[in-house]
This record gives C-alpha cells, structure tokens and sequence, in this order.
C-alpha cells in the first residue's frame, strides 16, 4: 500500500462495508440537511398567503423534482436504518462481531422498503411524463 | 472521527471516559436519531409517499393540517431535532476535514447561525401562522 500513500491524512484506505456505510451516511447526512434548509424556508411562505406559497410548492410538481424527491426519501431512509445499525453496535460492543452482517441486513431493509417506495412514486413520475 | 485524543493506555482499558460536552454531543444524536425515526421517516412518508405525495400539498393542506395542535407540535419537534441533530453532524465533518483551527470556527459559527436563523423562522411560522388573515 505505501506506492499509494499520497500524504499522512490521506491515504487509501480500504475499509469495505463499514468505511461505505460511513461516507454515505455522511453524504445523504449532509444531503438531507441542505434540503432541509432550503424547506425550511420554503414552508415559511405560508406566512405570506396563498399566492406566494402555492407558487413555491408547484416546484415539487414538477418531474425532474419529483425524481430529486425520490433521491431525498432514499437519502432519509437510508441514514434512518443505517442510524439503527450504528445505535446497536454503540450500545452492545459484541454486535462488532457481526458488523459485516449487520451491513448487509441494513441494506436488505434498505433494498426491501425503496421497492415499494420507488413503485408509488416512480408511477407518478411517469403518468407525470407520459400520461 | 478524527478527533485527537491521547494514546489509550493498559490500565484506562475498561474504565469509563470522563463525561464532558462530546459525550453529551454523542448521546444527543443517538437519544435525536431515537426520534427522528419517528419524525423524520413519518414526515417523509406521509408528505411524500402516502395519497397522492406532494402533489396534494398546496395552502389548503397545511391550513388543514395545521388546524391540529397534534401536527404543529410534530413538525416543531421535526424542525428543532432536525436542526439540533444536522448541525451537529456537521460539526463532526468539520472537525475531520478542516483543520486550521480559524476555518474550523469559521464553518462551525455559520451553520450554526443559518440552523439558529431557521430555527427562529420555522417556529415564528409553526406558532404563529392563522389563515384567517388571509381569508
């Protein structure tokens, strides 16, 4: 490995399923908190009627939004699981023994909730395109 | 996390750390995950997946949405925790990728003036909004 040391913080560090499931809960961490500013914000103009909020809101309706949408709901659902799977390995230290499992369970609920969740809004995005 | 701590010792092995504000920061976001389970998950799937999704939010909704304490309560809990929980996550980041002690500050202070600025907006709003002034 040390051909491909590049400096003493960074270097290639292969850590498989748990250095993966850290880097993306990090990325949909700071995914989701961006978006939340920016919602935040875009909720707030309730204050100011109907005219001003509705037009806001019909950004949502559109498509190319509503596939960014897609990506926000897997962002939250992943960090939530992936959340779960941190919780039990802080709280009982000899789950480390099974991390890898504990990994591929996480993204097996991961895999099996996006199925439905991708049928009910991938539909709306095509009738959206299409129908 | 790359946060810089002395090497552990044989005899610190099995003793527990001192109680300070990481540990505090730490328990936080595990007791906050604990909840936005349940806000967060529960917000995304009622707002986005369930009925027709987005599609139906417009003013009539939140004005009917937010005739319940119930919903005003959720999503002022959602906002704080969210907020709370995002915050200090990146705080965590900065910590690992920044590392001249100025910028740390720097990044730090500003998401936490833009998560305290919203903070103080989205509840003005949850609190305070009444259709009736635009009826």
């Amino acid at each position: 490995m040390t051909s491909r040391r590049r400096s003493e913080f960074s270097t290639l560090y292969r850590g498989r399923e748990g250095q993966w499931s850290w880097i993306a809960h990090r990325v949909t961490g700071v995914g989701i908190l961006l978006f939340l500013f920016a919602h935040i914000v875009d909720t707030a103009l309730v204050g100011w009627g109907p005219d001003a909020y509705n037009r806001v809101v019909s950004v949502y309706h559109h498509p190319i939004v509503q596939i960014m949408e897609l990506g926000l709901v897997g962002a939250v659902i992943y960090h939530a699981l992936n959340g779960i799977r941190i919780m039990i390995i802080d709280f009982w230290p000899s789950a480390t023994e099974h991390q890898a499992r504990l990994f591929w369970a996480t993204m097996l609920l991961f895999a099996g909730s996006m199925a439905p969740i991708t049928w009910i809004m991938g539909r709306r995005i095509i009738e959206d395109l299409f129908g | 996390m790359a946060v810089d701590t002395e090497p552990r010792r044989e005899a610190d092995a099995g003793r527990r750390p001192r109680a300070g504000f990481e540990l505090w920061a730490w328990l936080f976001m595990r007791l906050s995950g604990i909840l936005l389970l349940f806000l967060a998950v529960g917000h995304v799937l009622i707002m986005h997946v369930f009925d027709e999704g987005v599609a139906r939010v417009d003013f009539d909704f939140v004005v009917d949405r937010w005739s319940s304490p119930f919903w005003r309560t959720w999503d002022w809990m959602l906002l704080s925790l969210a907020l709370l929980h995002g915050v200090n996550g990146t705080r965590v980041i900065v910590q690992d990728y920044v590392r001249r002690p100025g910028a740390r500050l720097a990044w730090n202070w500003s998401f936490a003036i833009v998560g305290f600025s919203l903070f103080v907006l989205g509840s003005v709003i949850v609190f305070t909004f009444d259709p009736a002034q635009f009826l």
